[in-house]
């Protein structure tokens, strides 16, 4: 009965309610870096997710023990357009507002995700790419909404904003864990969750979950404030540089032919 | 070397942004036109969002016109009584056309509309330049051949002429109502707020074909114009949907007013018709470009679009 203050604490540390398969194996999770400065000069940056499984027995030879690494960005609506042609052209018909997606999401595994992941686990921690992105009740909105979330999905994935790595994750001695995510460059603002899944047989068993914060610093920092504190001083000051610029080459060359 | 852009929000190569600032402002200079038919389109290609590509591309028109219209100052080729004229008349078209382009983006299919006019408009001045230079060219070859010099007829009636409200402009050597410059203006002014740019490509062939203007003040005075009405809109766009990204319109800035000083160099040696000829073929090619797209069958037919909050 000595474990049960524990366990207790446990459940009110960790974020997501625990699956309790009564393994008693935990993971502790840390990231190289908590804080990604955007300057100028970013072009992306590679986070290290490392950790350790926890156990108070000797884990179970079988099922294997699987890791799954989830990295997501800020949620944001996006509008999903279709076009058909009309009168022999292609317009935009058809449209789909999806509520919350992803502008990131990363997904790292020890093995193949369809082995390491059951379906109503997946449901359930919204794990899979598809799974992230929250599209509830679009199906009324267009004949075949589902087309539209997976255009979402192929478009992003082709930009490099989704993605899946199955068997990137190492796991040594089913005790240590490590992957690398890389950020691309082209990253927005705001709290990236970082979620590091333990599997057996595609059951979660535990989830840990840390979060990156994404921000932009210097020049950036200013000129995003400026622009929406004060954007008429910003519009005049873009107007300043751009006549400052004119007049300026215009001398220079007049000073070089003479 | 990569960029950030702090109000797109994505991540290129500052080479690349040099790179297309210059031959837009080339453009600007040889030809005076602002250069927004070109710089939009051209940012939507790599991957800038349209409503920073449209805002920030009429920063950017503001420095290569100004760069540019400085030339034209020292050769005295502005006329500024028209130049203020069309400026004037420009602002009132374009406060129209901002508000029918709120009204029918509400109303949806607002792209569609800027793709047609794009075709349409540019299409057919296009055309009509082509076919009018390439008549002159051919006139002035026969002249040469004949060994005879071209004769011009010093009064030429047009409408313009016999409308009332005569006013002077002594730069162009015209004595016209001010009726048509000022319908020529405000047509241009609502056209460009409706397609996001600064109109040159309408006003150039307007002053030469409609007001009668000669070619040499031609240039000059619509880059003039073009500086004042782009600066609206980009205080107009940074005001209501904060979409001018200032990093991005530097780098195209420092590219453009290069190009734009080249391009006055080189628009000296050539003739004036060889110059519209030029005109009118990279006019066609936006227009050609823009109606494939419409006409072809794309390879995604999904597009994705993130809301600005």
């Amino acid at each position: 009965m000595r474990l049960r203050p524990l366990l207790l604490a446990l459940a009110l540390i960790a974020p997501l309610p625990s699956n309790a398969q009564g393994d008693g194996e935990t993971v502790v999770a840390g990231l190289s870096q908590n804080e990604v400065s955007i300057t100028a000069r970013f072009s992306g940056s590679e986070i290290m997710v490392y950790g350790a499984v926890k156990r108070d027995a000797p884990p179970p030879a079988s099922p294997a023990l699987d890791v799954i690494v989830t990295v997501e960005g800020p949620l944001t609506p996006v509008v999903v357009r279709k076009k058909n042609r009309r009168y022999g052209l292609w317009i935009n018909t058809e449209s789909v507002e999806i509520d919350a997606a992803p502008s990131f999401y990363a997904v790292a595994t020890t093995g193949l995700l369809r082995d390491v992941l059951s379906d109503t686990d997946d449901l359930r921690y919204k794990v899979t790419i598809p799974r992230a992105i929250r599209a509830v009740g679009i199906a009324g909105e267009a004949e075949d909404a589902s087309s539209f979330t997976d255009a979402l999905i192929r478009v992003r994935a082709e930009q490099g904003a989704y993605i899946l790595n199955q068997n990137a994750v190492s796991l040594t001695q089913e005790t240590l864990i490590r992957t690398d995510v890389a950020l691309p460059a082209n990253l927005i603002e705001g709290i990236y969750k970082v979620r590091i899944f333990l599997t057996r047989g595609g059951r979660v068993i535990d989830v840990s979950e840390n979060e990156i914060d994404v921000r932009k610093e210097g020049l950036e920092r200013w000129l995003t404030n400026l622009a929406h504190n004060q954007p008429l001083a910003y519009g005049l000051l873009s107007l300043a540089i751009a006549a400052l610029a004119g007049w300026a080459a215009s001398e220079a060359f007049r000073v070089r032919r003479t | 070397m990569q960029i950030y852009l702090p109000i797109a929000e994505v991540s290129v190569n500052a080479f690349v942004l040099l790179g297309l600032g210059g031959i837009v402002g080339f453009m600007s200079g040889m030809f005076g036109v602002g250069g927004g038919f070109l710089i939009t389109p051209l940012l939507f290609f790599i991957g800038i969002p349209p409503p920073i590509a449209v805002a920030t591309g009429a920063n950017q028109v503001v420095a290569s016109s100004i760069s540019g219209v400085l030339a034209h100052l020292r050769r005295r080729t502005v006329d500024f009584r028209m130049g203020i004229v069309l400026t004037i008349s420009g602002l009132v078209g374009s406060t129209i056309g901002i508000y029918v382009f709120s009204l029918l983006s509400s109303l949806g299919q607002v792209d569609l509309l800027i793709q047609l006019s794009y075709v349409v408009f540019l299409g057919f001045i296009g055309l009509l330049m082509l076919q009018e230079s390439l008549r002159a060219l051919n006139r002035s070859r026969k002249m040469a051949k004949a060994g005879a010099t071209v004769p011009r007829r010093a009064h030429e009636h047009l409408l313009v002429h016999r409308l009332p409200l005569k006013m002077k402009f002594r730069t162009s050597g015209l004595y016209i109502s001010v009726i048509p410059p000022i319908a020529v203006g405000a047509f241009v002014g609502f056209l460009s707020a409706v397609m996001g740019v600064g109109g040159g490509f309408i006003m150039v062939p307007a002053m030469i074909y409609l007001l009668g203007m000669p070619t040499k003040v031609v240039v000059g005075t619509s880059l003039f114009q073009i500086i004042f009405t782009s600066a609206y809109t980009t205080v107009a766009h940074a005001t209501t949907s904060f979409s001018v990204d200032m990093a991005l319109a530097l780098l195209l800035i420092v590219g453009g007013v290069i190009g734009a000083q080249l391009g006055a160099q080189v628009a000296l040696r050539l003739k004036a018709e060889q110059l519209r000829i030029l005109l009118a073929l990279l006019v066609l090619a936006v227009a050609a470009k823009i109606a494939l797209e419409l006409v072809l069958t794309p390879t995604e037919f999904y597009s994705l679009s993130v809301p600005r909050s």
